[in-house]
């Protein structure tokens, strides 16, 4: 499902004055832009693609069964390919703001840190300090940053979008990492979704399940925030 | 009492900062301009916060704004 974004339409939208677009874009021109409806369309392709993976194993394990009971060894190596192959999907997922080891400094990490808590609240901060992900409000949705990736839970809390985007400079710290992406999403979000590869989009459950311990507080507090709206 | 503004660059320290300045000052608006523009030549991006959850690019230094923070261009990964 990578790269399924239309690629009929450009990125950058005419009606919005320059300085609302990321630069980035000019990159992509071929890539739709992002939005509400376009995030529709995805998840449900991701739906389908997630039913068109399971049902046949599904079907398979009940033919089996059904024709020759002695074939229940294959038919549950079915059953556990059809949820095998889903959760496979949303560990790819998850795996966007999987923590990663920093080569940086301590120093340098502690002043990245300190310019990143000027950018967010301090409820924000204290859940950065827990989990590693930065929560953030936007209109698409509730947004988990982290220094490579994103997560964005839709209204209602019921879907996750996972996003694999990034600043290419392998020196920075972690902190700076995650700045460099909520400054660029604050700038322009539908452009931010835009210029990520989506890595995963489906229930928030799924995700929850594949996301380090430490993480799944700041997946449990942006779908809460989602589903108050 | 004036406000000292910053440009700060996000990097492997952290943050550096290159320069302040204050509305009251040509000669530190001047070095401000003068840093703000090395820096996008060398491919940074500017950047303003304009309130809680919004950020906007710009192309020239606003003297008036407390804090520009010059980014790497991200990508997909």
């Amino acid at each position: 499902m990578r790269g399924s974004t239309e690629m009929t339409d450009v990125a950058r939208d005419p009606a919005l004055p320059p300085a609302a677009v990321l630069p980035e874009l000019a990159a992509l021109h071929w890539r739709a832009r992002v939005d509400d409806v376009r995030l529709r369309r995805t998840g449900r392709q991701w739906t389908a693609s997630t039913v068109a993976h399971v049902v046949p194993f599904v079907g398979a394990a009940a033919a089996l069964f059904a024709a020759e009971p002695l074939a229940a060894p294959v038919s549950l190596a079915a059953l556990a390919h059809a949820w095998i192959i889903p959760e496979l999907y949303a560990q790819r997922g998850a795996n966007v703001v999987r923590p990663k080891r920093t080569t940086s400094a301590v120093g340098s990490e502690e002043r990245a840190l300190g310019l990143l808590g000027d950018l967010v609240g301090h409820a924000a901060r204290d859940l950065h300090a827990q989990t590693g992900l930065i929560l953030e409000r936007g209109a698409l949705g509730v947004w988990l940053v982290g220094p490579a990736g994103a997560l964005l839970v839709r209204r209602g809390g019921r879907r996750t979008h996972c996003w694999c985007v990034r600043v290419r400079d392998p020196d920075l710290p972690r902190g700076d990492r995650i700045a460099h992406l909520l400054l660029a999403l604050r700038a322009d979000e539908h452009g931010f979704a835009t210029v990520a590869n989506q890595a995963f989009s489906g229930a928030t459950w799924r995700v929850r399940r594949r996301l380090d311990k430490a993480q799944r507080p700041a997946l449990a507090a942006a779908a809460a925030a989602a589903r108050a709206g | 009492m004036d406000v000292m503004s910053r440009l700060i660059r996000m990097d492997h320290t952290g943050h550096t900062e290159l320069a302040q300045w204050t509305a009251e000052d040509p000669a530190s608006v001047q070095a401000a301009v003068d840093a703000f523009g090395a820096e996008l030549d060398r491919g940074y991006f500017a950047m303003v916060t304009r309130g809680e959850g919004h950020a906007e690019q710009v192309h020239a230094l606003p003297v008036d704004a407390p804090l520009v923070i010059l980014r790497r261009p991200i990508a997909g990964g």
